[in-house]
């Protein structure tokens, strides 16, 4: 999967172009955020904004992507869809990651 | 009065979604509001992902059913399949996976089962000789009033 990166500020936003993070999506997914964020800011915030539907292939590549950057560095989530904000209240992982509405909100200084 | 549709996908990860895709038109253009929608399709998606990576593991690609019956207030999908039986041919539980102590003992699956009762009024699973029937039922509207 291609996912495009930005950096500002100190903190790099992945954007997944993609709208399912589903299981036919799930290791590319995962995958690609590997490379991605192998190196750069510690602080990374992937945003959400273009995917409708994550199922709980996805919802673990995501949970993945955020263990496998390591200790001492943060993924916050950004600009969720309805269907998938749905996903992450059911199986409490809402309560796991720093959300934000918008990504602009996620990649202000003084945010989070 | 009672509508339906029935749709079959080849049991593969591009097919489901394909099913998915037309499931979730038909269901929208029957008036189900877009929360009723999601719900069905992430059920949906979960049991068919679950046919798809356990019924049929190992055996090549076989073929998914589904059968879906919309009522005013209710929609009942079975989805059928020649795959293996579920585990003792009875339903999982359904829990949500232990949260683990830190990040990094955080679960990245076993989210599906909890998932599929959470959605649905009842669920309901048959073995009959070489088909799996798992019929899966939804209230409608949701009674949360959708999204939150």
């Amino acid at each position: 999967m291609e996912l495009h990166e930005t950096c500002h500020d100190g903190i790099k936003t992945v954007t997944v172009p993609e709208t399912r993070i589903d299981a036919a999506a799930a290791i590319r997914f995962k995958d690609a955020m590997r490379a991605v964020t192998a190196d750069g800011p510690d602080h990374v915030v992937l945003d959400l904004s273009n995917v409708d539907f994550v199922d709980s292939s996805g919802l673990g590549a995501i949970v993945a992507a955020m263990k496998q950057m390591g200790q001492g560095r943060r993924l916050d989530l950004a600009g969720m869809t309805p269907d998938v904000a749905k996903v992450f209240r059911l199986t409490r992982m809402d309560t796991v990651f720093v959300i934000h509405d918008r990504v602009d909100g996620a990649t202000q200084r003084d945010a989070g | 009065m009672n509508a339906g549709f029935h749709l079959n996908a080849v049991a593969d990860e591009m097919s489901v979604r394909a099913l998915l895709a037309d499931m979730r038109a038909r269901l929208r253009a029957h008036g189900l509001t877009e929360a009723a929608c999601s719900t069905v399709e992430i059920v949906l998606a979960e049991a068919l992902n679950n046919i798809v990576e356990h019924a049929y593991t190992g055996a090549g690609a076989g073929e998914i059913g589904l059968h879906a019956v919309l009522a005013p207030d209710s929609l009942t999908c079975t989805l059928s399949d020649q795959g293996a039986a579920l585990p003792a041919s009875h339903l999982p539980a359904g829990r949500l996976p232990d949260m683990g102590a830190g990040a990094d003992a955080l679960p990245e699956g076993g989210f599906g089962w909890f998932l599929i009762h959470s959605l649905t009024r009842d669920v309901h699973y048959a073995r009959e000789v070489d088909t799996n029937r798992l019929t899966l039922c939804f209230d409608l509207p949701e009674p949360d009033g959708g999204y939150r």
